[in-house]
């Protein structure tokens, strides 16, 4: 629309017609305070906070409602403004206890901050204020009702912005109350966007609520490590004995690509990396069949010394490699190369999930043809085929629902299931398990692939109409599927694509090389040139085995050790304990899982909340993963990595290009410890060493990757400031050959699950119950 | 979202219930006449009204507990045959509105939002009825009496006791 100029306290300003005049002021550094408004969600106009002196207009207007208009004279902060806006605090503080000193949100409460600005500490009311207990909603909300100063910013955000409409205003008046939709609970997907809203602490987390303050933390704006999205997580973290604790997730730090949005994963389920019963010890089988702690110079000792003994013994091919989908690329690059060139096997691959092999094929020298997650939320229109956003990629979901109804995108979706997200769908069309290939041939023009009938041809021609349609799909297509997908996508004028896979890095696990027959950046493993002279070193020609053949092997006794970083093949396969009982086994890990306990060694392993390195989401996004928790007793992978290589008699600084170049970390990549004296520096400082000099310094090997795989080389600026820098898959050098083995297993997460590893948070457990377990209050009495 | 298959209204009711939904850009703007009709039909807002009108709007029972709960007009429990609703509001107020709600109070011998045990009144204290030139003026049900003194008031109750009450719609 056209812009129009107005005047705000006597400053000119500019803004597109119809822009409403919170936002413009906004934007121009002017702040007009607001309970009940919230951006992008619908306006309500209750809390009349933002009232404002608009010249010719015989009252105080509020400016969440008013769009701007040419030559609007605008007066922000006169004394009648703050006496309006002193007298509604004043009502507002009519019921409102005044227990900031023991209240939640006492420290970053809106309402306690506008008091303070306009002084209503004093009231005219004295009437006894009304109490009412506190009730707890749902394993993590909890509501204190006289807190509540009902802005409705809670009911918005439940009802259109996640659709799930479960909360509603209850009464009139001063009756009215927020009220769950069953009664005395919440049946809902939990996701907490309503703790995160509320401007005061009526709305209080399960996890968080009364455990410290916010001033008590430091907040970490990492990546979540859960689902695939890639969305940014603030990890509020505190100095405990044994190193620092998480106490809070939340959407603080609005900067990542996920908006305003963090489901309860994000949210809550960071407390696996609290639990007491973490591995922190190195642990070394004894030949009785019991684990014994050991020190980590014996633990790292013996693995080494008996890695090259098998090295030397029986050579690489009788190692295998199994790397993780929760590490950072940087670890799964120095894994793949850890196995390649110290191992010297090509045995190395890793939970796949989605197909991005065939997808990276697929598009191969296609520049632009990648949809980034911000994309879904701006894109004019998006078919979406197969998967449940609503479960398995929550943030998707969000941008989608938002899509729809911020900008009337058009979202197109077939599906074997009646998912949630075809309510906002403009055409759904129900297709069989097995017919997503099929409805790609119809698609593409082949009438007779599947039973068309009215719809289907309704269908085709509205998505065959798009003049600019991002695609996304899920782990249904596969290799050959994917392809011919990706070829009827192209056939339209302007087409994004998005395959969806499951986990923090699974993306990155497949570009940073951890398959069998294909180096980092899909570079096959036969065609390593510039890798062997990059690293010095030769590496097997030959393809290796896959991760269902080092079992096979392991089965027939040709695998004799195996090394398992962050992964729990043996409950996500269903492998044969005692096809492993020969195979020397070295798994690092967060806990004692059932790969773990058939371990001859294992050492414990720090998560992605405690490390730093970058991760790639499911959408290709790269981004900056910041260290927020310690633990003590526990290592990165990337540093165990470093360590088993160099006890295997191998050179870290062939591994580890540090010192090479003039990129260093200084300090940037370490979150809430910039600045501390970490492991990191002692270390440096044992070994005389500049402090930008040090072999477990991710960063040299992102280095080596942004030289080797043109993919990632995006701004390294960018990357440090927090931003998501889209991977560019048309510069991949794939072959699109032979057809590969399928062996894509995706995770089918729900929202309350993550992988093996959602079974480690007691929040997520606590929520799974509540929601199987009937209400006491609701079983029958006899 | 849609018609159901069955009904709790009658043939006539759900046939006008089917039109309302499609009158408006959205449907949820045909939930307040919805409410009303079937309140008018039912006697009350029921569960299963609540449930029905949900589903023929497209929105959760929730959010129609939410809006039935806001307007004072439309009532969750059965009111009795004779619903007896005084206006106190201002020209009424100045002409005994309260006069005749305490005395239909001592008479009926309930409260305001109450039923008498037999069933046959309800009280209930409303806003402007608008029937201000001839205040203090009541409803029951729709039909109107006006320029009232609590001698009327007895006639009118007496009359209804007896069966001989105005009974329109």
């Amino acid at each position: 629309m056209a812009d129009v100029t107005f005047t705000v306290d006597g400053k000119k300003l500019t803004a597109p017609a119809g822009t409403l005049l919170i936002d413009a002021c906004k934007a121009a550094g002017i702040e007009i305070p607001a309970f009940c408004y919230y951006p992008k969600l619908s306006v309500q106009a209750a809390c009349r906070m933002c009232v404002v002196r608009i010249e010719k207009m015989p009252k105080l207007q509020t400016a969440c409602t008013t769009p701007v208009t040419e030559g609007m004279v605008v007066a922000t902060e006169t004394d009648e403004v703050k006496q309006a806006r002193k007298a509604t605090i004043e009502l507002l503080l009519g019921n409102h206890p005044l227990d900031c000193p023991v209240c939640d949100a006492g420290g970053e409460c809106e309402l306690q901050d506008m008091t303070f600005k306009y002084g209503a500490a004093e009231s005219k009311y004295v009437e006894i204020k009304q109490h009412r207990e506190e009730q707890q909603w749902s394993p993590v909300v909890y509501f204190d009702r006289p807190r509540c100063i009902l802005c409705y910013r809670c009911v918005t955000v439940c009802g259109p912005g996640m659709d799930v409409w479960a909360l509603a205003i209850e009464n009139r008046g001063v009756h009215a109350v927020i009220a769950p939709n069953e009664q005395d609970h919440l049946n809902c997907e939990e996701c907490g966007m309503c703790i995160d809203l509320c401007p005061v602490g009526a709305l209080t987390s399960g996890t968080y609520r009364y455990k410290t303050r916010p001033w008590e933390m430091n907040h970490v704006a990492t990546v979540c490590t859960h689902c695939g999205d890639g969305c940014k997580t603030t990890l509020g973290v505190r100095s405990v004995n044994d190193g620092v604790e998480i106490i809070r997730g939340d959407n603080r730090d609005k900067s990542g690509m996920n908006g305003d949005f963090l489901c309860n994963k994000g949210r809550y389920a960071f407390d696996f990396a609290n639990r007491t019963d973490r591995l922190t010890k190195p642990l070394i089988r004894q030949p009785d069949g019991k684990f014994a702690e050991v020190n980590w110079d014996h633990a790292l000792d013996f693995a080494g010394k008996k890695l090259h003994e098998i090295r030397e013994a029986k050579g690489g091919q009788s190692i295998g490699v199994i790397g993780s989908n929760r590490t950072t690329n940087e670890e799964a690059y120095l894994l793949q190369k850890f196995a390649r060139t110290v191992l010297g096997t090509n045995n190395i691959d890793h939970h796949r999930t989605a197909d991005y092999v065939s997808f990276a094929a697929a598009l191969k020298g296609k520049a632009a043809h990648t949809a980034s997650l911000r994309d879904t939320a701006t894109a004019p229109a998006i078919l979406l085929l197969g998967n449940n956003p609503t479960d398995q990629h929550p943030a998707l979901a969000w941008n989608l629902r938002s899509n729809v109804r911020l900008n009337r995108a058009r979202i197109y979706i077939a599906n074997h299931s009646e998912i949630k997200l075809r309510r906002q769908a403009k055409a759904f069309l129900e297709i069989p398990q097995d017919g997503y290939a099929s409805l790609v041939q119809y698609l593409a023009g082949n009438d007779g692939a599947i039973a068309a009938n009215d719809s289907t041809a309704a269908f085709r021609d509205a998505i065959r109409k798009e003049e600019s349609l991002v695609i996304v799909f899920g782990s249904e297509y596969r290799g050959r599927d994917i392809q011919a997908l990706v070829d009827f996508g192209l056939s339209l004028p302007n087409t994004k694509f998005a395959a969806l896979g499951d986990y923090a890095n699974s993306r990155g696990a497949a570009d940073m090389g951890l398959l069998p027959d294909l180096l980092p950046g899909y570079v096959p493993v036969g065609d390593a040139a510039h890798f062997t002279e990059e690293y010095g070193a030769a590496m097997p020609p030959t393809a290796g085995l896959d991760l269902l053949q080092m079992f096979d092997a392991a089965q027939r006794g040709d695998l004799s050790a195996l090394y398992i970083v962050g992964s729990n093949p043996v409950s996500r396969y269903g492998v044969d304990p005692a096809s492993l009982k020969n195979t020397f086994l070295v798994v690092q890990d967060m806990f004692m899982t059932e790969t773990a306990a058939l371990a001859d060694v294992i050492f414990p392993a720090a998560n992605l909340y405690e490390k730093s390195g970058t991760v790639t989401n499911t959408f290709g996004d790269i981004q900056l993963a910041k260290k927020a928790a310690d633990k003590a007793g526990v290592r990165t992978d990337f540093e165990l990595i470093v360590r088993l290589a160099d006890r295997m008699g191998s050179d870290p600084k062939r591994l580890v290009p540090f010192g090479r170049g003039v990129y260093a970390d200084m300090g940037q990549s370490r979150g809430a410890q910039s600045g501390e004296a970490d492991r990191h520096a002692v270390w440096l400082a044992a070994n005389h060493l500049e402090p930008k000099l040090s072999p477990f310094d991710p960063f040299a090997t992102l280095d080596e990757i942004q030289r080797l795989v043109p993919s990632y080389n995006v701004s390294r600026l960018e990357l440090l400031a927090g931003m998501d820098q889209q991977e560019k898959l048309d510069l991949v050098q794939i072959q699109p050959t032979a057809s590969r083995r399928d062996l894509v297993l995706p995770a089918e997460d729900t929202l309350f699950t993550s992988g093996t590893l959602g079974r480690y948070s007691d929040m997520l457990k606590a929520i799974v119950e509540s929601r199987t377990t009937p209400n006491p209050a609701e079983t029958a009495a006899d | 979202m849609s018609t159901p298959a069955t009904t709790i209204f009658s043939p006539a009711t759900a046939a006008r219930f089917d039109r309302l939904v499609t009158l408006y850009p959205v449907k949820r703007s045909a939930l307040v006449p919805m409410l009303l009709y079937a309140q008018d039909e039912v006697g009350y807002i029921s569960d299963a009204v609540v449930a029905e009108i949900a589903q023929r709007v497209g929105i959760a029972d929730h959010d129609v507990r939410s809006v039935l709960s806001y307007y004072s007009m439309l009532r969750t429990k059965p009111a009795g045959k004779y619903n007896v609703q005084v206006c106190t509001n201002i020209s009424c107020m100045l002409r005994n509105g309260f006069g005749i709600l305490e005395h239909c109070k001592k008479r009926l011998g309930i409260g305001h939002k109450e039923t008498t045990p037999d069933g046959l009144f309800s009280l209930e204290e409303v806003e402007c009825i608008g029937a201000c030139c001839w205040a203090p003026a009541i409803q029951v049900n729709y039909d109107f009496y006006d320029d009232l003194t609590t001698e009327k008031m007895d006639q009118i109750l007496e009359d209804y006791k007896a069966g001989r009450g105005k009974e329109t719609v």
